[in-house]
């Protein structure tokens, strides 16, 4: 297996590749509505400036809006169960040896967790109310352990990234579909449209999406592997962790907050979607999350097999 | 004369990174062991605060807190790495059997000072727990740096020593048996 050097050198790349690739794709939007509307280069600097403030944005900010997409709150000290948590959250920060991480709870019945933030020194790790009512304190720690996993990784920094550009896609593609269809009727009432160029439009449309997704993906299902590889090894107990995802595998409803852009942050796939639990090609490459089974019996298998 | 430079360069370059990365390693063990200290120290305040609250309840368990507080004072006292481990160690293992024996004794469990007493001792093992295994990790991979050659002839040099291990004690490693038929 790689060591954890080497995954948190290769996220820095990855981090870097999915500026380029945000940026290019949003000014490229912008070359398109210039061509579209005919009139000189207007749409494609203020695009490329666009792209690069919001790049820098989600940089400084991707975890508030994450957050607070999330409704989080700070986890309170007084309650029983959160005092829980946020113990065990130092207890694994102490094991991976990084900063002591903020500690949030969002308000969902749905059992789940996530860790999100910049870097090991400015890092959060949230989980939901039924997560804290259903775990005990043994398999809250490997799951806690698989979130401080993500952290020490960088594995955060991506995925939070990931999460506030699909977002923003997600946004300019619905708005710009409005205005070239109203942009649209408006011509064919003076002299009839350029078709080809709207065609082009069009087709980005609704290639950018997809393509924010592939993004997504080029970070899900084999970090997901490895943060449970290296949650076992924080713990030394990799049971923990596979008996709290067979009872996170029984809570079949979705949850409510979670959205498009924040699903892949998430320990376990938030909307159950049935495609999550397949291995074929095609779920290799549009779930979010590997099957939760085969998690499970990796687990047990690592267990089996003596430390 | 060209040649000559580069490879001084090369190894006047190589001297410097190696000596910071063993220094940098060096602070990373000492502030590992930091963490542990913090942790032990925690649990010593805590202990006494414990024996308090639950004396009242537990009447027939008086020589197990006696134990406790005796075991406590020794590795308060404790100097060397060895004899403090031993001592933190016996710690561990009757704090484990004396939270086995809350399970007789319902009172105890409704408390809440007792249940968040009992939080905080809880977290505070597992806290010096995986301090430790950090710990023993980082001076793994310090003292094998160390050894290594050819690190050996610039940590000779500077007079980088072998750091110690904190050894887990026989007794503590199993779960301790619990005799309910006090």
């Amino acid at each position: 297996m790689r060591s954890f050097y080497e995954v948190q050198a290769a996220n820095k790349r990855k981090t870097v590749l999915l500026f380029l690739v945000f940026i290019g794709l949003i000014t490229l939007l912008g070359y398109v509505f210039d061509k579209a509307f005919g009139g000189g280069m207007v749409f494609l600097p203020l695009a490329f400036i666009f792209a690069v403030l919001y790049s820098l944005f989600s940089y400084f900010n991707g975890h508030r809006l994450v957050l607070a997409s999330l409704h989080a709150r700070e986890a309170d000290p007084n309650v029983y169960e959160e005092k829980v948590l946020i113990d065990v959250v130092h207890e694994m920060s102490i094991a991976a040896g990084i900063p002591r991480p903020r500690v949030y709870v969002i308000p969902d019945p749905a059992p789940n967790a996530l860790a999100t933030g910049r870097n090991p020194e400015d890092s959060y790790v949230a989980a939901t109310e039924g997560l804290l009512k259903m775990l005990n304190r043994e398999e809250l720690q490997g799951v806690i352990a698989h979130e401080i996993s993500h952290i020490r990784n960088y594995d955060i920094l991506t995925m939070t990234l990931v999460a506030s550009l699909v977002g923003v896609i997600a946004i300019l593609a619905r708005w710009i579909w409005h205005s070239f269809y109203w942009g649209e009727r408006r011509r064919r009432e003076e002299r009839g449209g350029n078709g080809i160029i709207l065609l082009i439009a069009l087709v980005l449309m609704i290639i950018a999406p997809i393509l924010a997704r592939l993004l997504a993906l080029a970070v899900s299902r084999a970090r997901e592997y490895l943060a449970d590889a290296s949650a076992a090894e924080l713990t030394r107990n990799p049971l923990g962790l596979a008996s709290a995802l067979r009872k996170i595998a029984g809570w079949k409803k979705p949850m409510r907050v979670a959205n498009e852009g924040t699903a892949h942050l998430f320990i376990s796939d938030p909307f159950r979607r049935s495609l999550t639990e397949k291995e074929s090609l095609l779920a290799n490459l549009f779930s979010t999350h590997p099957p939760i089974h085969r998690r499970i019996k990796l687990l047990e298998e690592m267990a089996g097999g003596g430390r | 004369m060209l040649i000559a430079l580069i490879v001084a360069g090369v190894i006047i370059l190589w001297f410097v990174l190696t000596y910071n990365s063993l220094v940098a390693l060096r602070n990373r063990v000492r502030n590992a062991w930091h963490q542990i200290d913090v942790q032990l120290k925690r649990r010593h305040d805590l202990i006494p605060n414990l024996v308090n609250t639950v004396k009242g309840y537990m009447k027939y368990e008086q020589e197990t807190l006696e134990k406790i507080i005796q075991a406590r004072a020794k590795a308060v006292s404790a100097k060397e790495m060895k004899e403090r481990a031993k001592a933190e160690g016996e710690l561990s293992g009757l704090l484990t059997r004396l939270f086995a024996l809350f399970e007789n004794y319902p009172e105890l469990k409704a408390n809440e000072n007792v249940l968040k007493l009992q939080e905080e001792l809880t977290t505070t093992e597992n806290q010096i727990a995986f301090a430790r295994q950090f710990y023993n990790d980082i001076v793994m991979r310090y003292n094998t740096k160390i050894q290594s050659f050819p690190t050996n002839l610039i940590a000779g040099m500077f007079g980088f020593k072998p750091e110690e291990f904190f050894e887990i004690p026989e007794g503590e490693k199993e779960a301790p048996e619990v005799d309910l038929s006090l």
